[in-house]
């Protein structure tokens, strides 16, 4: 009966727009006709994406005669809202995509729903794509992504810098040695580009392992209870007082650096390295060619770590047939298709098999390295429904302190802040 | 009609016109306020019920009724007095500067158990007297910082704009061919989305060499140094003031000009004629003549310049360190980013007290400067 | 006067004129150069030519390669099209019947005569310190709320809960505007009251002399509010965002956010706030005269 009312819904929605349009369209709903299923994707405006997954979508409706899958695009800077709104008004779709960070969030809320993907193909992707919460499986990633500094062979050669490697990674000291030398040389307006002109998500991800390369965190992640002493300890101050000398020192641009100076700078020559993501590497690549070279991050003190855990896919918990959703989550799976989308928008496959099928990725291929990185560095952001407010709470602070603030207060406050979130919502039942 | 009679017939008139208007009252303007009941004041009820819950965007657990709980964290504030640390014989210890030492304000916050009344707070600022400290712990920090920022850019921008609108307008008052061009022009910013205009700005604004540091440096030969204009704590603001008003003031320019048509031209001619000199005349007959309009630019500006929030969303984020965070920005930032519904509620209504308290006094003082 | 004194004072005359002139060309150019800038950048195809180009005056000048390749990437990633007649739609719907709803407001709350009315006048202006921002959300749960019933031939009637993802979600909460109507209060009372009392007493019903008598005396007005509402519809962004699911109702500012991908293609970016900001200077350019003229007349005057 419910399932009855939410079709007729679907085609009250279409018939509206159709008619407020001023188009002629009838809409009616034959019962031989496969079952329409929505799906939303944040990839609005990227076309590589896209071009797979609505490739995707018509091989999956040509292959069952049950379900027919309908896309809906959304652009990522708008996508939490309006999923947020959609999930409070009962009108989210059976299919969706999420960024992994938020799924125990949305799965805590009860908007998703528990997944059925069979254990022998789960058990060949990294962990950091399966977004779980309270044990149970509720999202699963095709790709990863990883972060690397950029950097130029014969700069490094030039200023004498020893070339870090996945085992040997720089230290602290010689991190620091390595912006110095960059600055010293005077080519540069800025030794370093964070990217801090990229506000939301990319704090975060892109920042707090360094936080926890220091061996601090955004969360105690022994209790999930307190962020008291993992983000205000002795570590997280020693991170804080090194992450705002990168600034003080003119190492890195601040965070008034602007969209196109993080998209240009480093591939102008005004930045020395460039702390970025896997899916800028292409465009320096085409610049640079054989003199780029992507270095893992520093062993700051625990060993070197970078985020994990990309866009994956979800089924809400509003959806009445998920059992297509799981068909279309496994379909998705399969390595071949893992690997197209993973060459097409340049991100980490997921799973050795799919590896194999990359251009890219492959063993010797151009972007190999950030295969390693991912499997071997790869931090998941804590996965607790407490990420929403955490992430902005650290997106907060690290400005913060990147613009002077005093390190130790600023960290108080932050803690105060997650803490008083915990509290709020009862520890989210940790 | 004999004359007697029209003085005696008007009332009358007016007594049958109006028969019946209730009823055509409450009708004509009933969509109206049936629009404004549903889409403004239900949830401008609502803001008001939220802020006294726990009520969050998404969640499982049902909000509870926690009464003024989000007043208290909002509005918390203890005064902490340090004094100096001392040795055993009594002295002042100083540290390696030859300064006082103090004890740490962390040693007070971070500490629950000795004193409560700290817990959860931060320094908002301080007060050096003689040896001793006054420190002023708040409990949201970022919130009092917006709720200045707020009221400082009100009280910078409120004159500021106003008079650069009465001179744009003063500047385009003639009747002259071409004149019409430059109102359009100046007027163009107001037609773009501020959306667009804050992704523009932002470029312009960039440090090193943005457009904004390259012109300065070129009208000095070169020895304007670049200033970082949104990533300095101290010209953050100034530099969102600026484009805000570059953005609006043409606005405030038509409704200077629409009150400067108004002044009958004889009255310049009679000032002409006794030789006032073009600052006299403003004094004597225009800016009199522009009272009513005077008044309107104030409370247009004043609501805008309460309500900012788009620039500070897509420039700066309220950064760096609080220095552009405004009551508004922090109203969408909790309430809706960090999913705290009922406190993001809570700063709302104290917005709406403190934009309410500000229009009383200034209908206030326009009341008394209209005599 | 002797002539020494006239010459000094002509003299005078034309030092001020002229300082007055390089005056307004200054600010002139102080209003222009960021709009300038962006619509020169939309044709320049170089990516890094036109990031660097910000560095100079070269940002205003057409050099490097130029060309249409942006406007073509516009089109081949956002459905652009498409969310112009959307804005169009809700921005035209939300004029007409504001210029409607608000306009019958004004007259009733300054030509009638009844009880209440200060009270309703006085809680309208009031919701003029409420920014939207401060309750969005409250009214995002009122409008998920909300029943509507519409008719289709081939089913009928149809009652539906819940206006996410409509056009008229975007339009209807913003019909009613506080500005709106006290503009038409303060021009309606501007109006003489003898005319429409004579024709009440001869019997025509208010709604008749409103129609009949008032609107056509209301044209600068109508302008004005016309403009006022337009503005901010055409540029609504946070709330279009929270309640549209579909590229089919989506409006232009929403669009914005597609370019925003993790590798940003500066040059669309220009080229798209161009094409979404040109239907608003051409509206203005065509609509200014008479918006000018129009707050002269709308009860802000002296």
């Amino acid at each position: 009966m419910h399932g009855s009312r939410r079709w007729a819904r679907a085609a009250v929605v279409a018939a509206t727009t159709a008619l407020v349009a001023g188009s002629l369209v009838g809409t009616a709903a034959n019962a031989q006709e496969p079952k329409t299923i929505g799906l939303w994707t944040h990839s609005a405006g990227n076309p590589a994406e896209m071009e797979n997954i609505e490739k995707w979508i018509g091989e999956f409706n040509a292959s069952q005669s049950d379900w027919k899958i309908e896309i809906q695009a959304f652009p990522q800077g708008a996508y939490n809202e309006t999923v947020v709104a959609a999930a409070l008004s009962d009108s989210l779709p059976c299919i969706l995509d999420v960024d992994g960070p938020f799924v125990p969030n949305w799965a805590w809320a009860g908007y998703l729903k528990e997944l059925n993907v069979p254990a022998e193909t789960a058990d060949q992707f990294f962990d950091s794509v399966k977004g779980i919460w309270d044990g149970k499986l509720y999202a699963m990633g095709q790709f990863d992504a990883a972060v690397a500094i950029f950097a130029l062979k014969s700069d490094l050669e030039s200023l004498g810098i020893r070339v870090p490697t996945l085992d040997e990674p720089w230290t602290l000291d010689e991190f620091n040695a390595a912006l110095e030398a960059y600055k010293a040389s005077g080519k540069f307006e800025h030794a370093l580009d964070l990217g801090t002109a990229w506000t939301g998500e990319w704090f975060p991800y892109g920042f707090s392992p360094l936080l926890q390369s220091f061996g601090g965190d955004l969360i105690d992640r022994s209790s999930y209870t307190t962020a008291e002493g993992a983000l205000n300890g002795d570590a997280a101050i020693a991170w804080g007082e090194w992450w705002q000398s990168l600034f003080a020192n003119g190492y890195a641009p601040g965070t008034s650096q602007s969209g196109a100076d993080r998209d240009s700078g480093f591939v102008d020559r005004r930045y020395g390295m460039s702390w970025n993501g896997v899916w800028a590497a292409t465009p320096a690549l085409e610049k640079f060619g054989d003199d780029l070279v992507f270095l893992p991050a520093p062993d700051l003190g625990t060993g070197s770590k970078i985020g994990g855990a990309s866009w994956q896919w979800a089924v809400s918990s509003t959806c009445d047939t998920p059992e297509a959703g799981d068909a279309w989550i496994n379909f998705i799976l399969d390595p071949a298709r893992v690997a197209a989308i993973s060459d097409a928008q340049t991100t980490i496959p997921a799973s050795d098999a799919a590896r194999a099928l990359t251009t890219k990725f492959v063993e010797g291929g151009p972007l190999a390295i950030f295969y390693d990185l991912s499997k071997a560095q790869a931090v998941i952001r804590p996965p607790t429904p407490a990420y929403a407010t955490i992430a902005k709470v650290f997106e907060k602070a690290a400005a913060d302190i990147a613009n002077g603030a005093d390190v130790a207060a600023t960290l108080d406050a932050a803690v105060d802040e997650i803490d008083a979130d915990l509290a709020a919502n009862d520890n989210y039942g940790f | 009609m004999s004359a007697p009679a029209a003085p005696a017939r008007a009332p009358r008139t007016a007594a049958v016109a109006h028969r019946g208007d209730a009823k055509w009252g409450w009708l004509m303007a009933g969509p109206a306020i049936v629009l404004v009941i549903t889409f403004l004041i239900a949830p401008f009820v609502m803001a008001f019920w939220l802020s006294l819950t726990n009520a969050r965007l998404i969640s499982p657990n049902a909000p509870e009724f926690t009464g003024a709980d989000n007043f208290t964290r909002l509005l918390g504030v203890q005064l902490l007095t340090l004094d100096p640390e001392r040795d055993a014989a009594g002295a002042i210890v100083l540290d390696e500067a030859g300064a006082p030492s103090y004890p740490s304000i962390r040693s007070f916050t971070r500490n629950k158990e000795t004193f409560p009344q700290y817990a959860g707070m931060q320094e908002w600022f301080t007060v050096g007297l003689g040896d001793t400290r006054h420190v002023v712990l708040a409990s949201d920090t970022v919130f009092m910082k917006s709720l200045v920022n707020t009221i400082a850019f009100a009280i910078v921008i409120v004159p500021l704009q106003s008079a650069f609108g009465l001179l744009l307008a003063l500047l385009v008052n003639r009747r002259t061919r071409g004149v019409n061009a430059f109102r359009t022009i100046y007027f163009i910013p107001v037609v773009m989305s501020m959306v667009v205009i804050s992704i523009l700005w932002k470029f312009l604004y960039s440090p090193n060499e943005g457009m904004v540091n390259s012109f300065f440096s070129a009208i000095t030969l070169g020895a304007f140094q670049p200033v970082d204009w949104l990533g300095n704590p101290t010209t953050a603001l100034p530099a969102v003031m600026f484009m805000s008003m570059w953005q609006a003031v043409g606005f405030h320019m038509i409704i200077w000009l629409s009150g400067l048509q108004t002044i009958p031209p004889e009255l310049y001619e009679a000032a002409g004629l006794d030789g006032a000199g073009r600052v006299a005349a403003f004094r004597n007959v225009t800016w009199p003549g522009l009272r009513n309009t005077s008044v309107f630019i104030l409370i247009t500006i004043t609501i805008a310049a309460f309500g900012l929030f788009t620039q500070i969303d897509v420039m700066t984020r309220g950064g760096p360190l609080d220095a552009t965070s405004t009551v508004v920005y922090q109203a969408v930032q909790q309430g809706f980013r960090t999913q705290d519904m009922g406190y993001g509620a809570a700063i709302s209504v104290v917005f709406f007290v403190l934009v309410l308290i500000v229009a009383l006094i200034q209908r206030r003082l326009t009341r008394e400067a209209r005599g | 006067m002797s002539r020494m004194q006239r010459r000094v004072q002509q003299g005078d005359e034309r030092v001020f004129l002229s300082l007055r002139a390089v005056l307004m060309i200054g600010l002139a150019i102080l209003f222009l150069f960021p709009i300038v800038f962006m619509f020169v950048a939309s044709f320049k195809t170089d990516e890094t030519e036109l990031l660097t180009s910000v560095r100079s005056v070269e940002a205003f000048l057409p050099v490097g390669q130029l060309g249409l390749e942006n406007y073509q990437g516009v089109f081949d990633r956002v459905p652009a099209p498409q969310f112009i007649f959307n804005s169009l739609i809700t921005t035209f719907a939300t004029v007409i019947l504001g210029l409607i709803v608000n306009s019958m407001a004004g007259f009733a709350l300054s030509r009638l005569h009844w009880r209440g009315r200060d009270g309703v006048l006085t809680v309208i202006i009031a919701t003029l310190i409420v920014p939207f921002e401060t309750i969005a959300i409250p009214l995002l749960f009122v409008v998920i709320r909300l029943p509507w019933i519409w008719f289709s031939p081939e089913t009928g009637l149809q009652l539906e809960w819940g206006w996410l993802n409509t056009y008229h979600v975007q339009v209807l909460p913003f019909v009613v505007n506080a500005f709106s109507i006290f503009l038409f209060v303060q021009y309606f009372k501007s109006l003489p009251i003898d005319f429409d009392e004579a024709a009440r007493v001869d019997g025509a019903s208010w709604f008749a002399i409103y129609r009949r008598v008032i609107l056509p005396l209301s044209g600068p007005v109508i302008a004005t509010v016309a403009i006022l509402t337009f503005l901010p519809m055409w540029n609504a962004y946070l709330w279009p965002l929270m309640v549209t699911q579909t590229e089919a109702i989506r409006p232009v500012m929403v669009g914005l956010q597609y370019f925003f991908q993790l590798n940003v293609a500066w040059g669309e970016i220009m080229a798209y706030l161009s094409l979404i900001t040109v239907p608003v200077l051409v509206l203005f350019l065509l609509l200014q005269r008479a918006f000018v003229e129009s707050i002269a007349a709308s009860g802000v005057k002296g």
